[in-house]
């Protein structure tokens, strides 16, 4: 793993880091990496995943809840709404 | 003066029955302990304003002959536990102004037998942590040795149980979250089975390793908690509905040890008390046998795929548009997440939704996510046989005692190998208590720790209190 390598990782997790901080991710992850490394060992046939009994965990689509009884409690926790609904910077 | 120290909730409920002290009373008890002990101890984030009101409507289930056994019972919340209108805001910063819009199904049941919330318990920055060194809002004190951490990363929860500031706790385990900190602070604490309690309110962390529990300081109040919030919830898609748990009742007597895993790594004082305990449990007439679970081997290695790749993928939902931290200097929407992200979120956080990333990207996914799915379906396999032959199987709960505040902060992996033992319950689902079973020369308390098959919790509250007389 290098620099460039970390760099992508937080452009896609969307995660703005200093520098230092990423030289210093670039160090753990040598550590972390040996560490997890290790299931490399373990052989590795093919494995058939047994699943358990198959059941649909859906409730039934009824009774919804009332429209907008929640929304103002929802809008108020967002740091910028509009009309009720969500405020959204530009996008491009 | 109730004398809180050897307080149950059997005890406190006969006593608010009797007309001994009222449900205000003990919830006052509890908050002059805060008072005194927590701005040093810093077991809570926050104390509830209305706890004494909570107790005057419980009274009143006392006062109408509808009380249960946690009427008027106070608990402490772990900080990632929703109740509605109260902040939750899940150790960090992230989170610190949101304020809850609904209760957790716990928390609905916890309302409705008249439990008092005395407030939320410090934690690890989103879980995140086996020390709650990470929390945004400071490290919690062991109370058996303040120079130490409680473990975590339910710390706040465990320190609130152990100095007295509440008399049960609820907190929550993704890979030892309940049961390290609980041994670091001498106190009983359960892993349920994955799906026997319901995870609809809890902030998530690893969707398929989360689980609530209680923290308790003797194995039948975590019975009665785990009893009373055992319950299938539909809102809760992988709850396990009731008629679908095959409830195994009690009566082991053969106890599984696998030697092999701790041969290396393990502090020679937990070693020499494990000996200890298992000596005990022979003299109490159980059988001990040698166990192998060769693949339980890397299940800490195999957590630390799938949790960070559960984490990355869980914590994309804070995005610094509908709740939580959000910069507004940002002038365009990408920069509104890279910097709502990269500010709100503690280093550790960041540290693995960035692992988690890597592990999950084109290239690594199959080396890594592919490779630790089927290993773990290889532990659970190795557990459920192993559960053919023996009732229990026994290890430490982990491998050293309390270590003290700012050790391992510099080193993840170490940090990461307090969960040792933790994992192959996490990753297989099967329940897990821990016990105290005494303490260091220095007074520092040890912990053993029992799994049982799925929904056999019975099974480990019975040898939790057979091991509390022996």
């Amino acid at each position: 793993m290098t620099i460039d390598d970390v760099n992508k990782l937080a452009t896609l997790a969307r995660i703005d880091m200093s520098d230092a901080e990423k030289q210093e991710f670039l160090g753990n992850m040598e550590s972390i990496l040996k560490y997890i490394g290790q299931i490399q060992e373990v052989s590795t046939e093919v494995l058939e995943r047994k699943v358990g009994d198959v059941y649909n965990v859906l409730r039934e689509d009824e009774n919804p809840t009332e429209s907008g009884k929640y929304t103002e409690k929802i809008l108020a926790e967002a740091p910028e709404t509009q009309d009720g609904y969500f405020k959204v910077k530009q996008i491009l | 003066m109730i004398d809180l120290k050897t307080l149950t909730i059997e005890k406190a409920h006969q006593a608010l029955k009797s007309g001994e002290y009222s449900c205000r009373d003990l919830a006052q008890a509890y908050l002059d302990v805060i008072k005194e002990k927590n701005q040093d101890i810093n077991a809570y984030i926050e104390i509830f304003d209305d706890a004494l009101l909570q107790a005057d409507k419980a009274q009143e289930k006392f006062t109408n002959g509808t009380a249960t056994l946690l009427t008027g019972i106070p608990f402490a919340m772990k900080d990632n536990i929703l109740i509605e209108g109260k902040k939750a805001s899940n150790g960090s910063k992230y989170l610190e102004k949101y304020t809850a819009v609904y209760d957790s199904t716990v928390t609905k049941i916890l309302k409705k037998e008249g439990a008092v919330f005395i407030g939320r318990t410090n934690m690890d920055d989103a879980a995140m942590g086996s020390s709650t060194q990470t929390s945004y809002y400071g490290p919690t004190k062991n109370p058996c040795d303040t120079e130490r951490v409680p473990g975590g990363s339910s710390g706040g929860s465990a320190a609130a149980v152990a100095a007295d500031m509440a008399l049960v706790a609820l907190g929550s385990e993704t890979c030892g979250s309940i049961r390290e900190p609980a041994a670091f602070c001498g106190l009983v604490g359960l892993k349920p089975t994955y799906g026997a309690v319901s995870r609809h309110g809890l902030i998530a962390m690893g969707n398929s390793l989360d689980q609530i529990a209680p923290i308790t300081k003797n194995v039948r109040d975590a019975e009665l908690i785990f009893e009373t919030i055992a319950q299938y919830d539909p809102a809760d898609s992988t709850s396990r509905p009731q008629e679908k748990r095959v409830i195994k009742k009690g009566n082991a007597k053969r106890i599984g040890i696998p030697w092999h895993l701790f041969e290396e790594g393990v502090d020679p004082f937990v070693l020499d008390n494990f000996k200890q305990s298992v000596e005990k449990l022979k003299s109490a007439g159980y059988d001990i046998v040698d166990i192998g679970l060769p693949f339980s081997k890397y299940s800490l290695a195999v957590y630390y795929i799938i949790m960070p790749a559960e984490v990355s993928t869980n914590l994309s939902r804070f995005d610094g548009i509908r709740y939580g931290y959000s910069d507004q200097n940002a002038t365009n929407l990408l920069e509104v997440y890279k910097r709502s992200r990269g500010i709100g979120f503690g280093k550790e956080v960041r540290r693995r939704v960035l692992l988690g990333t890597y592990i999950l990207s084109h290239g690594y996914y199959d080396a890594y996510y592919n490779k630790a799915i089927q290993v773990r379906e290889k532990i659970t396999q190795e557990l459920t046989k192993a559960f053919e032959t023996v009732d229990l199987i026994a290890t430490p709960t982990a491998p050293t005692p309390a270590f003290k505040l700012g050790e391992k902060m510099n080193d993840p992996v170490a940090m990461y190998l307090m969960d040792i033992f933790s994992a192959p319950a996490n990753l297989s689902g099967v329940p897990s208590i821990a016990v105290p079973s005494g303490t260091t020369a220095t007074g520092l308390p040890l912990s053993i720790q029992f799994m049982a098959p799925h929904f056999a919790e019975a099974t480990l509250f019975e040898i939790g209190k057979k091991f509390e007389t022996i």
